[in-house]
């Protein structure tokens, strides 16, 4: 028997990054707004306190902080001519779960897109032609450009209190920072972070090549700072335990150290914890949404009724939700008909470990930041001609080194037994004298016809739906892309003085059981047409009105960069739609 | 007319002149409780005197409805309810018997108020103020909430003994400004004496419960915190503080050095972060001119054992938010370095925050509310008493040591508490 | 604390999530804390097997010792303690595979899909070990696999890594691979696992611990941090030493 609840303005599916900007905002705009979150409230005094936070066991390798496979998994293949099997145990992304979604596990790389990743469809066209893009990849522009983003990027870092070195400020290119990215309207809020050893040794090294290496973008702060909501974060000590973790010390940007303490004061906000949204309920129209389905941790069901529902809930769970509320066509790939599910892309991952002698270099690898790292951009998005190299696409590469965590960290060089005696030297010989970048080359992965998510005929959840499949595989064109970037990349770790560089490509097939970050994107994607997009360039619902969709399940295909300053520059976007313009006249507010 | 009945006229006629003098000097003198002005400045002074705090349960959704059990070293004593209420609350009172229970601590039937209720120090408030209050309170939701109040054991139920009490520690009567101190410092004076109450918990008790008023607000331990030094010692108390650190730590519940927890979060939160800045200065400079004790002790030495212990659990742990020179982070993470309360006479505070973890108050001008985590479960008492004398003696400071003993004791008073 | 002050509409119910005790609340006006709160680790204490048999135990220590043997300046896998630690995991929620997906049908992919296995770690290490002293009985003169001298233990299992040494009943490449990492996670978890046991792992690479803040070091480039390496559980300068 469900209960219904009293309506609200607002209902939030989800209480991450997006759905806390989204509901800071509506909540300054005077609405009523509950978020529903499925996992727990979380904050660092008592979730992951500077005691025993830091545990590499409990959090990195049993996953203590992310949602639990029992509670909702999704089946994977390949190809479309394959069976999808459960993944019974996270491999290649970490789904989040609990008040401040991925926001609080995190490592805080704070990057902007390209300007020419909003228009990447035009701009490849105009470059290259289009015969020059394989057949069956299906890149769209997105229905924005950079230039509409740049106020709200520069929003969330001054939310986050971002660390960098501007590279480009209002069109001047600055010394010391990234000479690709778009044009920025003022600095960084506060300076880059000190980088140790490795990362700075990468940058002199990059730096003798030609490149122009500057300082990874980071919310791991630099020194204490004040947001402009009034909140406090402190800086960053290096402990090593970032991504995966949580911040014991509040120096990590996340929405606990940023919005929530400001937001649970609001009279007119309340977060339910331990419930999960099962349903986005819509009117006999199908073109109305009335508000929200969700059991709480007793089995109980219940209903939020409410005016405006925001989907907030993770790529993955917008679009699963999506398609089991029956919001939105359906991608069939066959026919190429269908939005909901499309466009489905993931992370291009490498990178190139190096040994070096330990009788002369001591890189101390523990001391770290999640966002520490010189990097350079030479080789991402279209920065360099692609004529010549018969793909597109690039990304970001450096020494981004998070962490010298043992359990994961103790590298040995190729050849290298993987047990015994002679393994144990290695791993004593080379711990403290070798560069293990992790995600050094972070390249894109755009979008193809037969790389998408639908409802699997098989296996179902714990409430007896339908999950959701996966169909990806790594395409010759990321291969070729990838090959290309991790070659470029183990030539500057090699420049370091490394005697041996162990270059590792990522390679088809994809590998649901190997980590690639957790930067999954696309299947609710938006656009400027209908037909091939499920929202429009407010992250408003075609097919819904009051259903806005938040995070990178919009993104038509995903660039050479992490992909949260992105998703929250576009919430801030959105929200300043629906305050601006929706909310004085409820609406499409894009003609179909 | 008969003269007899002249009379009997006159005579009624001079008792109602006087009447109508009287009831027209009653109409001058008593202000007018349903007046604007009158209701604002008791809602003023009941913010200063913190009345909500402990006339509430806490998220009950009941304001000034009585109910909450106040600890005291004799017992629990439960609050009234004050709310205007005819059956359950304080709604058929007189005005007369609002002050003699506020000002003088007694019942309307006589019966004597504990002083967990602080009347000792709301005497010093004019009737004028207690009226005001009394306007205020009359325009607060009703709330039918009967309270059982006789909670204390024997022979402490026995409310007699308090004439006795009375007699040892209550000195009756309104505050008398000095004449050669300031206006702001009269004017804070009054605000800490009186309705502010701070004497209740930062003033040391003797057995019986009565102020040791040799050792004015030199810290008192209560409801198993210290309550620390507010005087101006320069090591325990406010001395290096300025008048502005001392006012903003009032509004805010934070200031360059430390944040308000425990029962001085709710304080902050329900009474001080709501009063005039010009209030918050008077009562600054009020403080810090109470002299503070002349008590220099020799700081524990570097190489003794506890200290070793100490910096190494300091260096390993605590400097994730203290950072590694203890001065903190301004306004996030106290300094402990600067931390006067850190050196009190007695640790209990410091010893309490270490092993139950704590939760800085948030406030709208402070909202990030910064928490501390426990250590009780990863640190023996040994390890605490080692690091608690290390932060009492390192940087430059000095205090007496702490030993296992007084932590393990610490962690028993602490075992049944739910706050 | 942390519940609305106003009506709490919410039902509340105790979920055992892993272990972790969560209940459904509505969180208004206030951040929420509780003193004592979090949930700490319960560190291993020593004692029996709470999951091996005596055999087993013993051919786990034995295989311990061969992935990690024992020279001179560090201890083996057995005396650092990787055996407890891989028995404690087996009895915990790791080893039942409490959280995963378990539900059916159970059928073989690729590799890239991941383990579809019904039986979780506990199970896989019963059934190989057994069918392991059964290879070793068969083979060794009724020997069991920790009875045997170090070179001949180096066979077998090199010959597990290799595909050339196939068990009957269990799949021995895919244990022996998934023993070399636990014995591996355990000798550089922290010690409060039960394994790394005075931190001797983290004393042979140079890893400093659990620590937290590296500020004053983070410009000392090329230079050997001089700490002693700290668990959660804390180090022995912790503790006053009397004198």
């Amino acid at each position: 028997m469900t209960r219904k609840l009293p309506k609200k303005d607002v209902v939030i599916v989800g209480l991450g990054w997006t759905g806390s900007i989204m509901a800071h905002e509506l909540t300054d705009e005077g609405l009523d707004v509950v978020a529903i979150e499925r996992g727990p409230w979380r904050d660092a005094p008592t979730e992951y306190p500077p005691n025993y936070a830091q545990d590499e066991l409990r959090y990195r390798i049993r996953h203590e902080l992310f949602l639990r496979p029992d509670q909702t998994t999704f089946t994977f293949r390949n190809k479309m001519n394959q069976t999808a099997l459960p993944i019974r145990s996270w491999g290649s992304f970490m789904p989040p779960n609990g008040v401040g979604g991925g926001g609080v596990h995190w490592n805080a790389e704070t990057w902007r897109f390209l300007p020419s990743d909003f228009v990447l469809k035009t701009h490849l066209t105009q470059r290259y032609g289009a015969s020059f893009l394989p057949e069956h990849m299906t890149i769209q522009d997105w229905g924005v450009t950079y230039d509409d983003l740049e106020a709200h990027y520069d929003r969330f870092e001054y939310l986050c209190g971002t660390s960098g070195t501007a590279g480009n400020l209002r069109g001047k290119i600055q010394e010391g920072g990234n000479p690709f990215e778009g044009p920025r309207s003022r600095p960084y809020p506060t300076p880059a972070q000190a980088q140790p050893f490795s990362h700075t040794l990468f940058g002199k090294a990059a730096r003798e090549l030609g490149y122009k290496p500057f300082p990874q973008p980071s919310g791991n702060l630099s020194k204490a700072y004040t947001n402009p909501l009034g909140v406090r974060l402190g800086p960053c000590t290096y402990c090593g335990f970032c991504e995966w973790f949580g911040c014991g010390n509040y120096s990590k940007a996340s929405p606990q150290t940023t919005i929530l303490p400001v937001l649970v004061r609001k009279s007119n906000f309340a977060v339910r914890d331990n419930s999960e949204v099962t349903r986005i309920n819509t009117d006999r129209s199908n073109k109305r949404a009335t508000g929200v389905t969700f059991v709480d941790t007793a089995g109980e069901e219940w209903e939020q009724p409410a005016d405006l529902v925001i989907l907030s809930a993770y790529t993955l769970f917008n679009v699963q939700l999506l398609l089991l509320s029956k919001i939105g066509e359906p991608y069939d790939p066959v026919a190429n008909k269908g939005v909901i599910g499309r466009n489905f892309t993931h992370q291009t991952i490498s990178t190139a470990n190096g040994f070096f002698d330990n009788k002369k270099f001591n890189f101390n690898p523990f001391i770290a930041s999640g966002s520490i790292g010189m990097c350079i951009d030479e080789f991402n998005g279209d920065n360099f001609d692609h004529g010549p190299h018969g793909f597109v696409g690039g990304g970001y590469m450096g020494q981004v080194q998070t962490n010298g965590r043992p359990i994961s960290t103790t590298p040995i060089p190729p050849g290298t037994p993987k047990w015994g005696a002679a393994w144990k030297a290695a791993v004593r010989d080379n711990y403290l004298s070798s560069v293990v970048p992790g995600t050094g080359v972070h390249g894109s992965f755009y979008s193809y016809r037969d790389i998408y998510l639908d409802l699997d005929p098989t296996y179902r959840d714990r409430f007896d739906r339908p999950l959701m499949r996966m169909t990806i595989d790594f395409h010759d064109n990321e291969v070729k892309q990838n090959t290309f970037l991790t070659d470029h990349f183990g030539e500057i770790i090699k420049a370091m003085g490394a005697n041996q560089v162990a270059k590792e490509y990522r390679k088809a097939p994809y590998d649901a059981t190997q980590y690639q970050t957790t930067h999954v994107c696309g299947g609710a994607i938006m656009g400027a047409d209908r037909a091939t997009s499920a929202l429009n360039r407010y992250l408003q619902s075609w097919d819904v009105p009051n259903l806005f969709v938040m995070g990178a399940s919009a993104y038509p295909q995903n660039a050479g960069y992490n992909p949260t300053g992105t998703l929250c520059a576009l919430a801030y976007w959105s929200a300043a739609a629906i305050r601006n313009q929706y909310l004085k006249n409820p609406g499409p507010l894009v003609d179909a | 007319m008969p003269k007899r009945a002249t009379s009997t006229v006159l005579g009624a006629t001079a008792v109602l002149v006087l009447l109508l003098v009287a009831m027209k000097s009653v109409v001058a003198t008593t202000p007018d409780s349903q007046a604007f002005e009158q209701i604002e400045r008791g809602r003023y002074l009941a913010i200063a005197a913190d009345c909500v705090a402990c006339h509430t349960v806490l998220d009950a959704g009941k304001p000034f409805a009585g109910g909450r059990p106040i600890e005291t070293p004799f017992g629990n004593i439960v609050t009234p309810n004050i709310t205007p209420d005819l059956d359950t609350g304080i709604g058929a009172w007189t005005d007369d018997e609002f002050d003699n229970a506020v000002r003088r601590g007694i019942r309307p039937n006589g019966a004597r108020l504990y002083p967990a209720m602080p009347f000792t120090a709301y005497t010093k408030m004019s009737r004028e103020d207690v009226l005001a209050i009394r306007a205020y309170l009359k325009t607060v939701a009703s709330v039918h909430n009967e309270v059982v109040t006789n909670t204390l054991p024997f022979p402490f139920n026995i409310r007699a003994v308090m004439r006795v009490w009375n007699a040892l520690y209550f000195t009756n009567g309104e505050f008398r400004p000095d004449q050669q101190k300031s206006a702001e410092w009269n004017r804070g004076a009054f605000l800490v004496q009186g309705p502010g109450h701070c004497t209740a918990c930062h003033t040391p008790k003797s057995f019986l419960g009565g102020d040791k008023t040799s050792e004015y607000l030199r810290g008192s331990r209560l409801q198993g915190w210290f309550a620390p030094n507010i005087t101006n010692d320069a090591r325990t108390g406010l001395g290096s503080w300025s008048a502005s650190d001392v006012a903003t730590y009032l509004k805010t519940g934070h200031n360059r050095v430390t944040a308000a927890t425990g029962p001085m979060a709710e304080a902050v939160k329900y009474s001080t972060s709501h009063m005039t800045d010009s209030d918050l200065a008077a009562i600054a400079t009020y403080l810090k001119s109470v002299p503070g004790e002349p008590d220099n002790p020799s700081p524990v030495r570097m190489d003794d054992p506890s200290m070793i212990g100490g910096q190494a659990i300091y260096r390993d742990q605590c400097s994730a938010c203290h950072s590694l020179d203890g001065r903190g982070v301004p306004q996030l993470f106290p300094s402990l370095a600067d931390s006067s309360m850190a050196r009190s006479s007695d640790p209990t505070t410091l010893i309490r925050i270490i092993l139950r973890g704590a939760r800085s108050v948030a406030t709208a001008a402070e909202p990030t509310a910064p928490g501390m985590p426990s250590f009780g479960w990863q640190l023996d008492d040994a390890q605490v008493a080692a690091v608690v004398t290390y932060i009492r003696n390192a940087w430059g400071s000095a205090a007496a040591p702490v030993s296992a003993r007084d932590v393990s004791s610490a962690r028993s008073d602490l075992q049944g508490r739910t706050d | 604390m942390g519940l609305s002050r106003r009506d709490l509409l919410a039902s509340t119910a105790l979920f055992l999530l892993g272990g972790v005790p969560t209940r459904a609340a509505v969180i208004v006006d206030r951040l929420p804390w509780t003193p004592n709160a979090g949930s700490p680790p319960v560190p291993v204490k020593p004692g029996p097997w709470l999951f091996f048999t005596g055999p087993e135990g013993r051919a786990v220590e034995a295989i311990a010792d061969r992935i990690i043997p024992v020279d001179p300046e560090t201890p083996g896998g057995k005396d650092a303690g990787c055996a407890v630690f891989i028995d404690r995991q087996m009895a915990g929620p790791y080893g039942r595979q409490d959280g995963l997906y378990n539900r059916p049908p159970f059928l073989k992919g690729t590799k890239e899909q991941g383990p579809q296995s019904e039986e979780g770690p506990a199970q896989q290490y019963r059934e190989a070990l057994a069918a392991l002293d059964r290879y070793c009985r068969s083979k060794y003169a009724g020997r069991v696999f920790a009875e045997l001298g170090d070179s001949d233990k180096d066979d077998i299992l090199t010959g597990l890594e290799q595909g050339a040494v196939i068990l009957d009943g269990a799949d021995g490449n895919a244990f022996f691979l998934q023993m070399i990492k636990d014995v591996q996670q355990g000798f550089f978890a922290d010690p409060i696992y039960g394994c790394n046991r005075d931190m001797v792992g983290w004393r042979m690479i140079g890893y400093p611990g659990a620590r937290y803040n590296y500020l004053d070091w983070v410009h000392r480039h090329n230079e050997r941090f001089p700490l002693p390496p700290v668990s959660i559980a804390g180090r022995a300068d912790w503790t006053p030493k009397s004198r």
